[in-house]
């Protein structure tokens, strides 16, 4: 049942130095999760960020404007490429209640993957919106859950798709499958770099 | 799926206190994939949380890695790590920074690794 038991290690190579991020969002119930689980080297784990945010307005005393604290959990795995670098993939809930943590969550993020259920395309609209607010790289896979067949061409219009972006079909239990999500994405991204006319500004130091 | 979301049980009380309530600028250094080895081994008297992270990053590990397995909250596991960076009991291999689009050469390898998966 669990094709990648025989790969499975729990501790990452001593000389591993460069931790990188890709997202995988999505709605509901898309098979996140199940994307991750596919091609991860460990079991997904799951944990959680809070976030505070400050109150609008300072209380009439002068004090501490009023925090609220929200929480999102979300799920990872591991994919160890080579003696320094190790792919984290992160499983998302693409929900606008959420979304307003994922630049904190995210940053410094490869690129992402939308996953959607074509029987509920509605549901990605919001997490594509942010995507490309925000200039994050990304590829949409629909995930098979055997519903009616849509053509790569009506799915494009209904989520109203920019032709480089690219869609593909998949079904997320398969590790290969997923696998071959994840070589689109990257492929896409080098397209992306190569096309970026603008020079790479020196990042500034780590503090 | 059938594990309880770690921190839900956890009473503010209790996560303010594993912290002393300090809610620390430094912590914002360590990236959720920041990978952190232990530099030393836990001392007894140590805070147990403190200890649990020195055994658990013999071996590189990530932040959420160590969130998850401490099951606390990334925001809280960030003060725990910058205490023991402090006092020199773990480094941090940072991810390489990249300003927007990740470079040719990184991206290369993370297709030859998934290629080869
Ligand atoms: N038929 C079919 N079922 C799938 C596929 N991928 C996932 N599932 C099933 O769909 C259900 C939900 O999958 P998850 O991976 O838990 O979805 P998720 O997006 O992580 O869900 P949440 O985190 O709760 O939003 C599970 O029962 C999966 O077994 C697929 O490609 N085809
Ligand atoms: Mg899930």
């Amino acid at each position: 049942m669990d094709s990648v038991t025989s790969e499975q290690r729990q501790t990452l190579h001593s000389t591993a130095d460069n931790g990188l991020k890709i997202v995988v969002v999505g709605g509901f119930g898309v098979g996140k999760t199940t994307l991750v689980r596919s091609v991860s080297e460990i079991r997904p784990l799951n944990t959680e960020e809070t976030m505070t945010q400050a109150g609008e307005g300072v209380d009439d005393t002068g004090g501490v404007a009023a925090k609220t604290a929200t929480t999102v959990a979300f799920d990872f795995g591991r994919i160890s490429l080579d003696a320094h670098n190790v792919l984290y993939l992160f499983g998302a809930p693409g929900q606008e209640r959420f979304w307003f943590l994922w630049d904190r969550l995210f940053s410094g993020t490869l690129g992402a993957v939308v996953l959607v259920d074509t029987r509920r395309l509605a549901d990605s609209w919001y997490a594509i919106d942010r995507l490309e607010h925000h200039g994050t790289p990304f590829v949409v896979a629909c995930n098979d859950f055997g519903g009616p067949v849509h053509t790569a061409g009506q799915i494009r219009e209904a989520l109203d798709l920019a032709d480089e972006v690219p869609l593909v079909f998949c079904d997320a239990r398969s590790r290969e499958s997923s696998k071959q999500v994840l070589i689109t994405l990257v492929e896409h991204l080098q397209s992306v770099v190569a096309q970026d006319p603008t020079p790479q500004p020196i990042p500034e130091p780590a503090p | 799926m059938s594990r309880p979301r770690p921190g839900r049980d956890d009473s503010p009380d209790r996560l303010y206190t594993l912290t002393g309530g300090r809610s620390r600028a430094g912590s914002d250094a360590f990236d959720l994939v920041t990978l952190v080895v232990a530099e030393s081994d836990p001392v007894p008297g140590m805070q147990s949380e403190h200890a649990s992270i020195l055994r658990m990053c013999r071996f590189p590990t990530a932040v959420v890695e160590v969130a998850a397995g401490l099951g606390l909250p990334v925001s809280i596991t960030r003060i725990l790590l910058a205490d023991l960076h402090d006092t020199g009991r773990i480094s941090a291999r940072h991810p390489r920074a990249s300003y927007r689009l990740p470079d040719h050469d990184i991206l290369e390898q993370v297709l030859v690794g998934l290629r080869n998966l």
